[in-house]
């Protein structure tokens, strides 16, 4: 059986577009008491089982992000 | 099992000794823990209606139109030109409770799916809500996140949220109240039953795969809510309306083909309740193999697999020779499709797993829970309540404020935060948009359309349960009236505390009798309904809040009305009134806002007067004779003008004459009373001058009292020297948006 | 006239413009998601919706839908095609048009009636309206905020490839972008829902206007 490898892909809105989700979620927590709290960013966290990380980069470039507003990161995880 | 754990296990899965000595009555020998769990679920009040059937019983049930009351999954009455309308409320309250979002989320799926469920295709959704008041977190997080799920599942399954209601109160602090109604429009000879039929037939599971979500959601549903709830959040299911989105239009095209022998969906205890009913029904068994069910997670107990409530599921019976045709078109819509078991001549629920036959029940005593009847005992508090002492209420100095506050209030603000959160336009029906006093659809292809809406009225029938649970069946019937269709059939949502406690279950009884009453005078029957009891916190239980959802139909749906002010210079009207003693300020809108109270009986509703103006009104929109009319409700006369005014952009003025002869008369020298003083049966309607001969012709047949009010134009809002405000600043408070 | 309205999974306003398309008096045709044909029809609708759930992305699954790529090549041949709401988002992940459609700005869905103004005839889709006319059309989306990077808009700009613009923003597009067009201007892409102001009982039928405008520009 081919070995599988889990995958843990990273995506999140590209730096300097407007993120109003983060913006909501910073708004609310000093709302709960949580001070300090600078910036928030909400992203998308996706996971794979995959027999290959060969195809990982093009899965991503094609449908996991859309490159026009979202950047991304993966990473094989042990 | 030893004679203490078969205690603790009946006790634990909701049933009482005397209902487990019923079961070892009725089996004949000691039931095996799946059986046990079959019965915990179909005889849970959710399911089985221990408490209320006694007393449903007293509803009006036939009438004309009705092809289909009580019993199935939806009630159906005919609308003419072949097509008839299927609809039904339900209630979501715990789930909705617990976790907000996907409570109310799948509270909209599996309505939808019971008017699917007829053979109909869903064609509108309204909503009617409680919270508790927003000035506590909680409260603006349930609405917040109810709102958002309604949206989140309505819109994506492509049926239009096209009216509702929300009001707050205290008594709804942490126990919110979320009904959905749904309609359906159906050609009559397409009319589905639940009835399962034919030895031999197969049954289909068809939608989703089934995992542990919502395992004894139904007991949950019948239970009071504790802190041990929130941790039960594992109960509550998630919706896909996706799936459903698919399923609605498979289970259209099986039925389109003629392939279903019926069709049932899948809701409160899961195959259980479904299959046990279709057998019952039908007066057959049904054999189930739950090694058969597709699942999404590994190592379900066959019990488990019974009971699952996972969304978006329907059962189908379909004859052998179908069969092939039947999983094709569920391949097609990417759904699950599997013959899961089959009809059989035996009588009961059983289970099979692995070819085993793992416990069996008979599906009529499934469906015969033992039912409960109290003693009605009139409750202390209803002679306690404080009259509304006039001598000691203050009469306000300046009504600008007064009348700015009340339209800023939570209670009577513009609701179109709300429903522009929802697609109320898709499918292109919706004539008149959410907002006015009924929904109005057409049916494509015909000139014919239907109205519908949705109403509780939770403070009057805590204050009088018998009057107000008349009050809001004449509600609903003052609404459709007014959008000009004729009210045909009722479907209600019984909402009330615990029927265990002596003040809920008078409340249960009176409101229930009430409404009969009223449904008797109306000649709306109630063809369908749900009850959710045991609506308590450790704050106490609910305003009882029987909702009523009632549908209208037009034979020309392009004659129908609005409250929107459409035409400077229009005149307006007011007319009806219908209270013994006049208007009242007990249990207003307005002793609550100003005053802070919510203290004295409201006036009586006399039904047959009611009926009488209701009847004129909707009369005059028929003959085409008036576009314009609008109910007098929460907030009194001059709201009602106010919001017609808001409504339409345009300013109004009273006659200065008409508000002497109203303080003097009606507010018996008491402006506020005269203002913001409410009795049912009231309305306001406008019209071209030109028109007035005509209206005044209609209006004096049957000696109603009506009044000209004064005159539509421009851009302020006068009543006489009290109120002198710009419409700009009216619609700044009544449009602030309910979620900031 | 035939004018095909692809159906995915999901779509909830296919019928809605396979009517609206027989008021104008073309002829509608269904294109279903998984067959990759067109046909033969003159012009393409990608409806409203919400195509696979709207899951992962608004559009992102539906764009590898069978029948998307004959779509694509129908585009690029020049065929007119117009995407509505779900289909706007569909036709921005298959880069038939630039930018993408984010979450509102207020983070709700918004359904209502809003104020557009018609900035370019010169598409199949505006053909048949008036330069600078204004259109009370209604929109329910979540997804609606227009993005593009400030190269792509002022390109948009200055190529007057805005088709419609808001009156009143509902959702925080850049620069009020309600539709538009790619280089070719044969593909359009608008959030605003036509077919649904089809008929006076349903309040107004200037949405026919747009739907219309595919016969004009083919001479019908």
């Amino acid at each position: 059986m081919p070995e599988t490898l889990k995958i843990r892909v990273l995506v999140r809105p590209k730096r300097g577009i407007l993120d109003p989700q983060g913006e909501a979620v910073r708004g609310a927590l000093p709302a709960l008491g949580f001070d300090g709290v600078k910036t928030v960013h909400v992203g998308r966290l996706i996971e794979m089982e995959v027999e290959s990380a060969d195809e990982v980069e093009a899965m991503c470039e094609r449908l996991l992000a859309n490159p026009t507003v979202e950047e991304y990161e993966w990473e094989v995880v042990r | 099992m030893d004679e203490l754990s078969i205690k603790d296990t009946y006790t634990a899965l909701g049933l009482s000794d005397f209902e487990y000595d019923r079961i070892l009555e009725l089996m004949e020998r000691p039931p095996n823990f799946l059986e046990l769990s079959l019965f915990s679920v179909m005889w849970s009040e959710h399911c089985g209606y221990k408490n209320s059937r006694p007393l449903l019983s007293r509803f009006p049930n036939d009438g004309p139109r009705v092809l289909q009351g009580p019993g199935e999954n939806a009630g159906v009455v005919e609308v003419g030109d072949g097509w008839a309308l299927a609809f039904k409320v339900e209630s979501h309250n715990h789930p909705s409770a617990v976790e907000p979002y996907e409570g109310a989320a799948t509270g909209v799926g599996g309505i939808v799916r019971d008017i699917l469920a007829m053979g109909a295709r869903p064609v509108a959704v309204l909503d009617s809500l409680r919270f508790g008041p927003l000035d506590e977190e909680r409260n603006r997080y349930l609405f917040r996140e109810v709102v958002r799920g309604i949206g989140g599942y309505g819109n994506a399954v492509g049926v239009p949220t096209v009216g509702g209601e929300v009001e707050f109160d205290r008594s709804y602090s942490g126990n919110p109240l979320v009904n959905a109604m749904c309609v359906g429009l159906i050609r009559t000879e397409d009319l589905m039953s639940a009835k399962a039929t034919g030895e031999g037939n197969l049954v289909v599971l068809i939608g989703s795969k089934t995992g542990r979500d919502g395992i004894h959601g139904a007991t949950f549903a019948s239970d009071e809510l504790s802190e041990e709830s929130e941790s039960r959040r594992s109960n509550v299911q998630v919706g896909d309306p996706f799936a459903e989105k698919m399923a609605i239009e498979c289970c259209l095209k099986l039925l389109e083909g003629n392939l279903l022998v019926s069709l049932q969906d899948l809701g409160a205890a899961g195959i259980t309740s479904s299959a046990s009913e279709m057998a019952a029904k039908g007066g057959v068994g049904i054999e189930i193999e739950t090694d058969k069910v597709p699942l999404r997670e590994s190592g379900m107990e066959p019990w488990e697999i019974m009971i699952s409530e996972s969304q978006e599921r329907m059962l189908a019976i379909v004859e052998p020779d179908d069969i092939e045709k039947v999983l094709a078109l569920t391949e097609r819509y990417g759904l699950v499709g599997v013959v899961v078991g089959r009809v059989a001549g035996h009588g009961e629920l059983r289970v099979i797993h692995d070819g085993e036959v793992v416990g069996g029940v008979s599906a009529g005593h499934l469906a015969d829970a033992p039912t409960y009847e109290r003693e009605v005992v009139r409750p202390k508090y209803l002679d306690e309540i404080p009259k509304v002492n006039l001598n000691k209420l203050p009469e306000p100095d300046d009504f600008n404020e007064v009348l700015l506050k009340l339209l800023g209030s939570p209670n009577l603000r513009s609701r179109h935060s709300i429903y522009e959160q929802y697609d109320h336009e898709v499918q292109t029906n919706t004539v008149v948009r959410p907002g006015a006093d009924a929904a109005v659809m057409r049916i494509k292809g015909t000139k014919r359309g239907f109205a519908a809406t949705i109403d509780g009225r939770g403070r009057h029938c805590y204050l009088d349960p018998r009057g107000g649970g008349a009050a809001t069946v004449a509600e609903a019937y003052g609404n459709l009236s007014c959008v000009g269709a004729e009210p045909v059939a009722v479907t209600d949502c019984l909402n009330f505390g615990s029927p265990e406690k002596p003040d809920g279950y008078f409340q249960l009884a009176e409101c229930i009798e009430g409404m009969a009453e009223a449904c008797e005078v109306f000649g709306t029957p109630v063809v369908s309904g749900n009850v959710s009891l045991f609506n308590e916190t450790d704050r106490g239980a609910i305003f009882p809040t029987p909702v009523v959802g009632m549908v209208g139909i037009f034979e020309d749906v392009s004659r129908h009305a609005t409250p929107r002010f459409k035409r400077e210079g229009d005149m307006a009207v007011a007319l009806g009134g219908v209270g013994s003693e006049g208007v009242s300020l007990a249990g207003s809108e307005y002793l609550s806002v100003v005053h802070g109270e919510g203290s004295g009986s409201p006036p009586e509703v006399n039904l047959a007067v009611e009926k009488k103006v209701s009847d004129l009104v909707r009369g005059m929109v028929r003959s085409g004779l008036i576009d314009t009319a609008h109910d007098i409700s929460g907030g009194g006369e001059v709201v009602a003008v106010a919001e017609m005014a808001l409504a339409g952009g345009v300013g109004f003025e009273y006659e200065e004459e008409e508000v002497g002869r109203m303080v003097e008369g009606q507010g018996r020298g008491r402006a506020d009373l005269a203002f913001f003083g409410e009795e049912s049966g009231g309305f306001v309607i406008a019209f071209p001058e030109e028109k007035w001969d005509d209206v005044q012709e209609a209006l004096g047949v049957d000696g109603i009292a009506y009044d000209t009010i004064g005159e539509v134009g421009g851009d302020r809002f006068k009543v006489g020297n009290f109120i002198d405000l710009p419409l700009s600043e009216m619609k700044e408070a009544y449009e602030r948006d309910l979620f900031e | 006239m035939n004018i095909g309205v692809t159906i995915f999974p999901g779509s909830n306003c296919d019928r809605d413009a396979m009517r609206a398309v027989e008021l104008v008096g073309a002829t509608p045709v269904q294109l279903w998601h998984a067959d990759p044909d067109l046909k033969n029809v003159d012009a393409v609708i990608v409806p409203g919706g919400f195509s696979y759930g709207d899951y992962l992305r608004p559009g992102a699954i539906a764009r590898f839908a069978s029948v998307m790529g004959e779509v694509e090549r129908f585009a690029n041949a020049g065929g007119p095609v117009l995407g509505v709401c779900n289909g706007f988002q569909v036709l921005t992940e298959a880069h038939l048009l630039p930018g993408a459609l984010l979450q509102n700005m207020n983070l709700r869905f918004v359904s209502k009636r809003v104020r557009v103004r018609v900035e370019a005839r010169d598409t199949p889709w505006t053909a048949a309206c008036e330069s600078g006319e204004e259109l009370m059309l209604p929109v329910a989306h979540n997804e609606g905020n227009y993005f593009a990077d400030a190269d792509t808009l002022a390109r948009l700009e200055d190529e007057s490839r805005v088709v419609l613009r808001y009156l009143e923003n509902p959702n925080g597009s850049a620069n009020d972008i309600a539709g538009v067009c790619n280089e070719a201007r044969n593909v359009v892409g608008i959030m605003p829902h036509p077919e649904r102001v089809s008929d006076d009982l349903l309040g107004s039928d200037e949405g026919l206007k747009i739907l219309r405008s595919v016969l004009v520009g083919a001479g019908v």
